[in-house]
């Protein structure tokens, strides 16, 4: 057992490829919350799906792909908030117009260059064996600041999720807090790209999120649960792809999604099983 | 920084006391308006029409009227929430914008009863303008908290979530919340809705406690008979101000036919008013 878990660490890709993945199940699973509260899954997997140019062209231009997603994700976020805070469009209908459009024209770009179907699928799967130690870095410095205004705000993005009129009669500037909570998703995708990709993304905000909305009654616990649930996927989801030879991000998702399945079975009290007997 | 902070976080305005509690000064408003205002092409229709009143510190006024008759639109434009497209609205003097302490009850189907918080935690939300930006709560904060829940009779639900808590129990732990906000201005829409004799009557004990510690109190309600004997004034609405008033000046069968057209039977027997409200009382739509 303990030559299990141990063999892998001889690798230094292996080691750098946990620490990321470990990173990557907290901030989203925490975050996360909020996307499930809020009801924003479609947004967050639209946004992920949008930053696909911005990388695309940061990959081709060899600058680090971080900065190309950050500036389309954040430019996205922004632009979608905008276009539905003045009521032009519904927030479904802008989103789902931003999606598609940015997300072929990433595929576009691809698809002129050479290499196209691995680099497609590094960008739609993650490709976390190959973090590098600057990667890293960049990883933890972002999940750091997303962690802290999460932490530095959790009145305010908790009054704002729970009780809109109340936001209002407090003051509280609740475009702001939206537009803030939007910047944060997307930061996050930006964070998670290469361990889980764009096409997974919503997996990771939402699927601990709503693991823990089943087993926990109040925000803060939720959160914790959240993330723990995030971290333990991540890390036995890179065992299971170092084993037996599966792809690293969807190997995360499936184990995210198989705790879902067991929470949802056997809940105590919230359980589909309880609730039958 | 701090007036970053500030300019993010205000913590609410000096009152001027020899103002009225609230007074409306001509306000109208249409259907179409958004929070600045401003009238789209499609809505010049006005929900509220011209509406001016005053409302002295302590008082408990029912607002009644049929359904879209602009009662959650009057209850938003005092909110500071939805902006009136004209005239003013003064609370202390001052716009609704500058205070803290107007609390809001929403109707009930309007919160997510499912959404992980405990009682103690959505009082708690109540106390967050005076709190501040950057602060956490403290001591003193958990103790009014404490003595809100006192205060609704609800100290033994604090730990509960809110989804497990009956009708009645969740109107009392929002009172508890405006209590936390220090409001001295209640807004309530549509409380008593769903609400069985009982947990009303709790409710009416709680809101006259209250009024005697010189909070204003204002609840849009659809029930005729409860604004007739629960209330110092009532306020009879249909898109404009139709009467406002001590209620037996105010439900007059002459002034509920107007108010009310077709919807309501009025049958006068022996000088009183007896009034059947054919309405369901389930929420307006959005203004």
């Amino acid at each position: 057992m303990v030559e299990f878990l141990f063999e892998p660490l001889q690798f230094a890709f292996i080691v750098r490829a946990l620490a990321a993945a470990a990173i990557v199940g907290v901030v989203c699973s925490i975050l996360g919350t909020y996307v499930v509260l809020r009801g924003m899954a479609f947004f967050g997997d639209a946004l992920a799906h949008t930053i696909l140019p911005g990388v695309v062209i940061a990959f081709l231009l060899g600058l680090p792909l971080a900065v190309g997603a950050l500036i389309f994700g954040i430019v996205t976020a922004l632009g979608i908030g905008l276009l539905t805070d003045k009521g032009y469009l519904k927030e479904d209908t802008a989103i789902g117009v931003i999606f598609a459009g940015l997300f072929a024209l990433g595929v576009a770009m691809l698809s002129a260059t050479g290499n196209y179907t691995v680099d497609l699928a590094h960008f739609l799967f993650g490709n976390l064996l190959a973090v590098s130690l600057s990667d890293l870095v960049v990883t933890a410095v972002l999940a750091f600041i997303v962690l802290l205004l999460v932490f530095l705000f959790y009145k305010e993005l908790l009054v704002v999720s729970f009780d809109q009129v109340l936001a209002e009669t407090l003051r509280i500037p609740t475009t702001f807090f939206r537009f803030l909570l939007l910047v944060l998703i997307a930061v996050t995708i930006v964070v998670s790209l290469q361990v889980v990709g764009i096409a997974l993304m919503l997996a990771m905000f939402v699927t601990p999120a709503a693991t823990a909305s089943l087993l926990t009654r109040r925000l803060p616990t939720m959160m914790a649960v959240s993330a723990a649930i995030g971290v333990f996927s991540a890390i036995s989801g890179v065992y299971v792809s170092f084993y037996l030879d599966i792809a690293s991000g969807p190997s995360v998702v499936l184990i995210a999604t198989l705790i879902f399945f067991v929470v949802f079975l056997f809940a105590p009290r919230r359980g589909i099983v309880w609730s039958r007997a | 920084m701090s007036e970053f902070v500030d300019r993010l976080a205000p913590r609410g305005v000096t009152h001027a006391l020899e103002r009225p509690t609230l007074e409306l000064d001509h306000v109208s408003v249409s259907f179409a308006a958004g929070a600045n205002g401003k009238t789209t092409k499609r809505g010049n229709n006005l929900a509220l029409e011209d509406v001016s009143f005053e409302i002295e510190k302590g008082e408990r006024v029912a607002v009644v009227g049929p359904n879209g008759a602009g009662k959650t639109t009057l209850l938003r434009l005092i909110v500071g929430s939805l902006k009136p497209g004209s005239g003013q609205i003064h609370v202390y003097g001052h716009g609704p914008d500058d205070h803290i302490c107007i609390a809001y009850v929403p109707q009930r189907n309007q919160i997510d009863w499912s959404f992980p918080a405990s009682v103690e935690d959505v009082v708690m939300m109540g106390r967050v303008g005076k709190i501040g930006l950057f602060r956490w709560p403290k001591r003193r904060d958990r103790e009014i908290v404490r003595s809100c829940l006192d205060q609704v009779r609800a100290t033994h639900l604090a730990k509960r979530q809110i989804g497990e808590l009956s009708g009645g129990q969740q109107q009392r732990v929002f009172i508890a919340r405006a209590l936390a906000q220090e409001a001295e201005l209640l807004l309530m829409d549509e409380p008593l809705t769903g609400l069985d004799m009982p947990s009303q009557s709790v409710i009416f004990d709680i809101l006259e406690s209250i009024g005697k510690t010189g909070v204003t109190v204002l609840v849009a309600t659809h029930d005729l008979n409860l604004a007739a004997e629960r209330f110092d004034r009532v306020m009879l609405i249909n898109r404009r101000l139709i009467a406002f008033g001590k209620p037996p000046t105010v439900l007059t069968s002459k002034n509920l036919r107007y108010a009310y057209g077709g919807q309501v039977h009025v049958v006068d027997e022996d000088e009183s008013v007896f009034v059947t409200d054919t309405c369901c009382g389930h929420g307006e739509e959005e203004a």
